[in-house]
């Protein structure tokens, strides 16, 4: 029996992410366990941990801090798999543009940055703030978590804010929505997506049984 | 290539049943919501929206039920709207496995409502729907907000009630033309395109679906960023697949 810990700090519906991770586990026949918890015990013993995140960063990252979860997702990524999930891979960054600013928890360097108002496309359109749907991902270098997932396959996204690292090499897979960013960064033990691995049918299932398959480090 | 534009197939729920997607009448069997959420998802659907249309007390409970049961078999993003009033009427949702709630006569009596949905889920899982029917306007058209299926008008204007459902903390706009729903003769895409040009959040065109040109037509006349439809799929006239396809034909970006 495997175990995964879906971190829950009250933020947001995980119900989605436990579900997509339990079928995905019962499609590969693995005996896995899921438990959505902020209980740092369940989370110090789980073989696997998701860091999930919806909303507002501020709001967030005052449960992440009161709950102590920054420290839990430290430890995790030394020794074990963490797939940080859209605003959980923002809270992973040094800090945020978000409601006036809000310091993140500095686990991968870089910043969050506002889409703008006056985002446009290569040919002068406006564009829609959320980036909301389905857009391509391409792979800016392998991973186990990209296996069997083909090249710019689509991923489903809703942000605003997008996070930006200087550490080029950490980028795993980059999208276009006005500009490049980062749709997925990878650190040893942590991979990161913007994108909702599961809202994103196919291509995000075999992520996240990737993600059950994998055992850490690149 | 970017973001591709999305098709959301639309289920009209009443006690645990796919009805017609014409709303309020004439309603006919049109399956089984989980069983129809699969077979879209299946096709290729971007998100599903189930309306729940459902007046008793007691069909409450099976749309939960139903809801969760869509949600752990179908992994794309689901929106739930229909007699969406409270916090907790959205908390259950969201518990029971939506990822967006549509909230619409509730915004109207209670605005301030969508505020405070907003700032405790977040934007990104708040879809205010909006019922518009044309009105006489100078120098062009205009349109106004209508609750209860379309059959009370509240004087405000469309346009500017979207603006405000925006700037509240609405992440979407879910746009229903009361002229055109149930008639088949496609989109009200002027009122598609003043809504969309002037909200900064993407807008979901509904009502008056009949072919697939129409579909088209809402992005590149109306300007919308997705659209819905239900009956169209529901009787199987079209698959999703052939939606997108006849979209990608006409140079609209899409998800194949």
């Amino acid at each position: 029996m495997s175990t995964l810990a879906v971190i829950d700090y009250g933020m947001g519906n995980l119900h989605s992410v436990a579900k997509a991770v339990e079928h995905v586990g019962r499609e590969l026949s693995l005996a896995l366990d899921v438990a959505v918890t902020a209980d740092a015990q369940t989370i110090a013993q789980a073989d696997r941990v998701i860091f999930p995140g919806v909303g507002a960063i501020r709001d967030c990252m005052a449960e992440i801090n009161r709950l102590n979860v920054g420290k839990m997702v430290a430890e995790a990524m030394q020794t074990r798999p963490v797939l940080a999930i859209c605003v959980g891979m923002q809270a992973l960054m040094a800090y945020s543009e978000e409601n006036g600013g809000v310091d993140c928890l500095g686990l991968i360097p870089g910043q969050v940055r506002y889409f703008g108002e006056e985002l446009r496309d290569a040919a002068g359109a406006r564009l829609k703030v959320p980036h909301m749907g389905w857009n391509e991902v391409r792979q800016t270098r392998a991973h186990p978590l990209w296996e069997g997932v083909p090249d710019n396959s689509r991923f489903y996204f809703v942000h605003s804010y997008y996070a930006q690292t200087d550490r080029n090499d950490l980028v795993a897979g980059t999208s276009r929505y006005g500009k490049e960013m980062a749709a997925a960064i990878a650190d040893r033990n942590i991979f990161a997506t913007q994108f909702h691995p599961e809202k994103s049918q196919k291509a995000g299932l075999r992520l996240l049984g990737n993600f059950l398959l994998w055992s850490g480090e690149a | 290539m970017g973001l591709a534009r999305r098709i959301i197939p639309c289920l009209d729920c009443d006690n645990g049943r796919v009805v017609k997607g014409v709303r309020f009448v004439d309603i006919r069997d049109a399956g089984d919501p989980v069983e129809v959420s699969k077979r879209y998802c299946d096709e290729g659907a971007d998100e599903v929206t189930f309306l729940d249309i459902t007046a008793s007390h007691e069909g409450r409970a099976t749309t939960v039920e139903t809801v969760g049961e869509i949600a752990s078999q179908v992994f794309i993003p689901l929106t739930v709207g229909g007699g969406i009033r409270t916090l907790d009427d959205i908390r259950m949702m969201l518990n029971a496995g939506a990822d967006k709630v549509a909230i619409n006569t509730a915004a109207v009596f209670d605005p301030s409502f969508v505020r405070a949905a907003a700032q405790r889920f977040g934007s990104q899982c708040i879809v205010v729907a909006v019922d518009a029917k044309q009105v006489a306007g100078e120098p062009g058209p205009k349109w106004e907000i209508f609750t209860h299926g379309g059959r009370k008008p509240t004087g405000i204007d469309a346009v500017e009630w979207c603006q405000r459902m925006v700037d509240y903390g609405a992440g979407e706009i879910l746009l229903t033309s009361m002229d055109r729903d149930g008639t088949r003769e496609g989109f009200d895409n002027r009122l598609n395109r003043a809504v969309s040009s002037s909200v900064r959040t993407p807008v979901i065109a509904s009502g008056g679906v009949g072919v697939l040109e129409h579909l088209a037509a809402g992005v590149l006349q109306g300007g919308v960023d997705a659209v819905l439809a239900a009956s169209i799929f529901h009787f199987r006239q079209f698959t999703i697949r052939q939606a997108k396809e006849h979209m990608a034909g006409r140079g609209i970006e899409v998800r194949l």
